[in-house]
């Protein structure tokens, strides 16, 4: 580091137009030389001569600002510069200021107070601009509080420029520090008479920002802000007056009569674009009740969607976006307009265009709106493809599949949703299709069907987005595999060797539905023996012969097996010949068996061949997952491997009816699968999400104990959670060895307390834990699944579309359905996630607290004054609110005392309305009133209670008060 | 309330930019980038509103955007502004830089980066707008102009030294 900065530094120092100038022509890595002008400025910042530190300032300001380099160090160069007397300097220090102090963090803030207060009293405007503008920017709860006074002047400087700046301003005091609410906010609301516009659009512009936080506490403005909208002629004010009544509006229901005219007015009137989009934004989406407005505002969304300006185009199919809930025919008068924009070059229009066609959706066109969306989809960018595909999903789920009447069509529709080339929807389809199946019973056959068709297409095993809804369908099948028509087939696609594409997880679900499948597999092969051979029993009559034969020719069976080596697995059909008669009997018996009937596969009965061959293959396919790193992976292919084990065991003859079975009753692992299979067919139905709470807890359990003392007995199995550990015995076992003494090798080099580190270490080099199998490439030797077709014009699909829905779209008188709709489970409690009530800011809480002490206090002083009472008495009073403030700390106590001032709001509007009659009863009931705030005064701590007294005295007023408040102030 | 302004080149070199909320320097960088990745992506011809903007602006932060020759104008706003008055807005802004500069190109902009934000600090505070007549603007940049000028005059002839010395 160089000393000082030398003469030679100031005379040779670079400017910022240099410093830009060498940025643009350097050639290289911008850094290095930014680095390097950082140092350069590092030095000459330090200087004595204001000219050459007030360089170095802005070229660090520019630096920060538009190559982020950080310069939160000169925070103290640029306080000291902001005291030079010469403008040029002052600005560049406040600018530095202004860009670069972060108000919760810069401390040096402080030493600014003093500058800024001089000069925000500056008599030069341009000074006085520069602090407001800094102090917007820079300003701290304790800056705000000292600097309030200088602020509340300049709301009445006499030059217009100045005091709408610090209007502009105002409003980061109020957030700040509330109780300049106290001081400024009258001064404020007089600002809203002023004869200069600008100064009125400063003002409305802070009430704007104001209403939207807490919008009740500016309804007794509204007579001010009525008197804007009907004289004034500035597009920007009237703008900004329809935002604050479009908050106002749902606290008072008479205000919609007083203000439809006026803004109708407007709306015919004008020929600003933006003014008559707001008229008609706030018409639908406030007054939306005046059918003569709510006609007006469409007639004007029509013009605007006609225009060739696709800005016009957007708001306009936004503000029918607005008004579709309520006025759904406004919408339908532009279907056309709306479906030709679906393939509108704006991705914009085309989302809103798709927003209002699925707002258009009802039960009777559900299908045929989806089927052309769909067209849709298939040929659009990847982006849009996928939003239309959530409108869909979303729009159909909606409220418990509420629109859908015919589960088998939605279910295909989610299949066919599966299969386009850019879905990336794969979770939420997922979801679905397990809801569905958990939901609706009767969708479960199509369910099953879509799941098979998906899960034995090995093309869309390639495709990552898929993988969800593969989970899903692997789950369905084999949960609900009763369903099926083929099981075989649902097992061979579970297993197939492209599955290892899949990840873990989800791979896990493959193979668990596997098991589910063999289970099934295997219980349906016993249980038509079972059948069988009790119909032959029972029947034994007719029986007796087949029987005889069957037994013979098994027994024959038998004795050829055992001579030809039990090795040899000697596949005979040991069902042919009685086939013709077990057929039909064990049609009647099906009946009666429960479980049998409600399977779909009704197939031949089941061979030995079969069995074996589906051990065979589960053998070969699972049998290397068994060594597996992923524990889900290798527990559950090893249940399934166990069942194979268990049943191999009894092969061959698996199915025959031995002899001495016949005293034990069933042989065990015959009892073993009946027990699975019916622990499988339990009902598994959909779970609210609040119905954990609802379990009660176990006495003795406290929950509320904190845990920490676990991690000293805890510490060291949580080393082993985040690496994936195999608890199997290796089967492959050179490679297990050589990853298993790799962990060990790395545990060794990792530091006890590493669980944290390693989370850490994880994060930065995630790069390097991504799974193998995807960085492989898969040669992908399927087609794709889903081969476009092109060459189709979009115009033509649109053209099509309108003709589609040309008579879909008007509700037709609804047509007996062929079928009924499903039972779709729902839960009582709503099946919403809880969604917490939002609470209030407690600064906002704040703000308009001392907003409505202040119009309070406003028309107090106001009375006040004509009973000529000291105004001494009202400050000192505000004075002794402030301190009621202070007290209350809570939020409870402070939505108390707002309910106080609330009331005695209302009892004050109550007896500003008497008195337009009454003089004289106002003037008793004020001074009634002055005497009560004595009462106050003397007991602060009693407050609460001087007002219930009041209020059992002012019985009839309070009951008015209590019910919602409607102050006359439009009448 | 407007949240931030933007001047962005067509290359998403940032030319200018203002934060009404307090914004660290990197945040500021990183939401810079994210909003020319969706200007870029965007068509000639399209309509210049953005309402989509992901988490990154908080929920309904609304953008608007003109592009003039090798620039982007960038307005980010909440709901109590007017969408159609932003765009306006912009026009005032371009318009005011035009006749500063008489005739405005990027050179300008890049050059006069300080004399950028006194204009648009006389058509916004804090987030509000506070003048709309690009005539009224001009005023009151001709009056600084003058101000810094006089002011600094002790200090020219330093100042024009090094400005042939240097190079």
């Amino acid at each position: 580091m160089a000393g000082g900065p030398s003469l030679l530094d100031s005379l040779f120092q670079r400017s910022l137009e240099d410093l830009i100038k060498g940025l643009r022509l350097y050639v290289g890595d911008e850094s290095t030389f930014i680095s390097k002008a950082v140092d350069e400025i590092r030095r000459e910042i330090k200087s004595t001569d204001q000219q050459t530190k007030a360089t170095a300032l802005q070229k660090l300001t520019y630096l920060h600002s538009i190559h982020g380099v950080d310069m939160s160090w000169a925070a103290f160069h640029a306080i000291e510069l902001s005291s030079s007397q010469s403008f040029n300097f002052k600005r560049i220090a406040y600018l530095a200021a202004s860009l670069s102090f972060d108000p919760s963090t810069t401390d040096v803030i402080l030493l600014l107070t003093h500058q800024l207060r001089k000069d925000l009293s500056s008599p030069n405007p341009h000074e006085v601009s520069l602090a407001l503008h800094t102090l917007y920017f820079i300003s701290t709860p304790d800056l705000a509080r000292d600097l309030t006074p200088e602020v509340f002047t300049l709301l009445n400087s006499n030059k217009g420029s100045t005091r709408k700046k610090a209007i502009a301003i105002i409003l980061r005091l109020f957030e700040l520090y509330p109780d300049a609410v106290r001081v400024c906010f009258k001064r404020l609301v007089e600002n809203l008479e002023n004869s200069d516009p600008a100064i009125v659009s400063a003002v409305v512009g802070v009430f704007c920002e104001l209403a939207s936080r807490e919008p009740k506490s500016y309804l007794p403005l509204a007579p001010e802000f009525y008197k804007i909208l009907v004289d004034s002629r500035n597009n920007w004010l009237l703008i900004k007056v329809l935002k604050i009544f479009v908050k106002l509006a749902p606290l008072e229901p008479r205000l919609g009569k007083k203000l439809v005219e006026p803004i109708c007015d407007h709306l015919r009137r004008t020929g600003a674009k933006s003014l008559s989009f707001e008229c008609v934004r706030t018409i639908l989406s406030s007054f939306s009740e005046y059918d003569s407005a709510v006609k007006l505002s469409v007639e004007k969304i029509r013009e605007f969607l006609n225009d060739d300006d696709p800005n016009l185009k957007y708001l306009g199919l936004q503000a029918l976006t607005i008004v579709a809930p309520k006025h759904l025919w406004a919408v339908m008068e532009n279907k056309d307009f709306v479906i030709k924009s679906l393939s509108d070059a704006d991705a914009n229009i085309k989302l809103e265009a798709l927003q209002l066609v699925m707002a258009m959706v009802s039960e009777d066109n559900m299908a045929e709106i989806c089927r052309v969306l769909i067209n849709y989809a298939l040929k659009s960018d990847p982006e849009f493809c996928n939003e239309i595909l959530e409108c869909i999903l979303l729009t159909c789920s909606r409220n418990v599949y509420e629109i859908i009447v015919d589960f088998d069509w939605y279910v295909s529709l989610l299949g066919e949703m599966s299969r386009i080339l850019h879905c990336q929807k794969g979770e939420e389809i997922e979801n679905q299709l397990v809801d569905i199946g958990m939901r609706v019973k009767d969708a479960r056959p199509e369910l099953v069907r879509v799941g098979r068709d998906l899960l034995i297409d090995p093309a869309l095993l390639g495709n990552p987005f898929i993988h969800p809804i593969l989970s899903a369908a692997a789950w369905v099948s084999g949960e609900y595999v009763r369903f099926s028509k083929n099981p075989l087939e649902i097992m061979e696609a579970l297993l197939q060797p492209r599955t290892s594409l899949l990840p873990p997880s989800i791979k896990a679900v493959y193979i668990q539905s596997a098991f589910k499948v063999l289970t099934f597999y295997l219980h349906y092969a016993i249980s038509t023996e079972e059948v069988i051979s009790s119909a032959s029993q029972g029947v034994a009559d007719i029986m007796h012969g087949a029987v005889q034969e069957n037994s013979q020719f098994v027994r024959a069976g038998l004795v050829a097996e055992n001579d030809s080596d039990d090795g040899g697995l000697n596949h005979r059909m040991l069902h042919r010949p009685v086939r013709d008669v077990s057929v039909e009997s064990f049609e009647d018996m099906a009946v009666a068996h429960d479980w049998l009937s409600s399977t779909s596969f009704k197939g031949e009965p089941i061979t030995e061949e079969s069995i074996v061959n589906i051990l065979n293959l589960v053998e070969t396919t699972l049998g290397p997952l068994a060594g597996s790193h992923e524990v889900e992976i290798l527990e559950r292919s090893r249940n399934v491997l166990g069942l194979v084990e268990l049943v191999r065991e009894e092969l061959p003859g698996y199915l025959v009816k031995r002899e001495e079975d016949n005293d034990k009753g069933q042989r065990k692992t015959h009892e073993m699968i009946k027990l699975i299979a019916e622990a499988f067919s339990e009902e598994l139905g959909p779970v609210s999400a609040s119905s954990q709470e609802r379990v009660p807890i176990p006495e003795g359990m406290v929950l509320n104990q904190s845990l920490n003392d676990l991690d000293a007995i805890c510490g060291d199995f949580e080393l082993h959670i985040p690496t994936s550990f195999s608890l199997g015995r290796s089967i492959s076992s050179e490679k297990d060895d050589v990853t298993m003494s790799d962990r060990q090798g790395k545990e060794e080099f990792e530091p006890t307390e590493s669980t944290s580190l390693l989370a850490e270490h994880r994060k930065r080099h995630g790069l390097y834990y991504l799974q193998s199998q995807k960085k492989e490439s898969i040669n992908d030797e399927y087609p794709p699944a889903n081969d476009l077709k092109t060459g189709e014009n979009a115009d033509d699909k649109a053209d099509d579309l309108i003709k589609l829905t040309e008579q879909s779209l008007f509700p037709k008188k609804k047509t007996n359905q062929a079928k009924p709709r499903p039972v779709v489970v729902k839960l009582d409690d709503g099946d919403g996630p809880f969604i917490p009530i939002k609470k209030v800011d407690s600064k906002d809480d704040l703000i308009s607290g001392a907003v409505r002490d202040v119009l309070f206090g406003d028309e107090a002083t106001a009375s006040s004054s004509r009973t000529k009472k000291s105004d001494k008495s009202s400050s000192k009073r505000r004075q002794k609110d402030k301190l009621d403030i202070d007290k209350s700390s809570g939020p409870k106590e402070d939505s108390k005392f707002m309910e106080n001032s609330e009331l005695e709001n209302a009892n004050l509007r109550r007896s500003k309305r008497h008195s337009r009659g009454k003089e004289k009863k106002h003037r008793s009931n004020a001074k009634d009133r002055d005497e009560h705030e004595e009462g106050d005064k003397q007991k602060v701590s009693h407050h609460h209670g001087k007002h219930k007294s009041r209020q059992r005295a002012e019985g009839a007023l309070t009951l008015a008060a209590q019910s919602p408040v409607i102050p006359d102030f439009l009448l | 309330m407007i949240k931030a302004v933007m001047v962005i080149n067509t290359l998403g070199k940032p030319r200018l930019s203002k934060f009404y909320e307090f914004q660290p320097a990197e945040k500021q960088q990183e939401l810079i980038r994210h909003v020319y990745a969706v200007l870029s992506n965007r068509p000639e011809n399209v309509s210049n509103f953005i309402r989509s903007l992901g988490s990154i602006f908080g929920q309904d932060t609304r953008l608007v955007y003109k592009h003039y020759a090798t620039l982007y104008f960038v307005f980010l706003f909440d709901n109590s502004e007017n969408e159609l008055a932003m765009l306006d807005l912009i026009q005032v802004f371009v318009e005011t830089l035009d006749k500063c500069f008489r005739s405005v190109c990027e050179l300008d902009v890049v050059f006069n980066y300080s004399k950028m934000h006194t204009i648009l600090d006389e058509i916004i505070l804090g987030g509000q707008v506070l003048e709309t007549d690009s005539v009224e603007v001009m005023k009151a940049i001709e009056e600084i102009t003058k101000l810094e000028s006089t002011t600094s005059a002790s200090t020219l002839i330093n100042k024009s030294i090094p400005s042939w010395w240097a190079r």
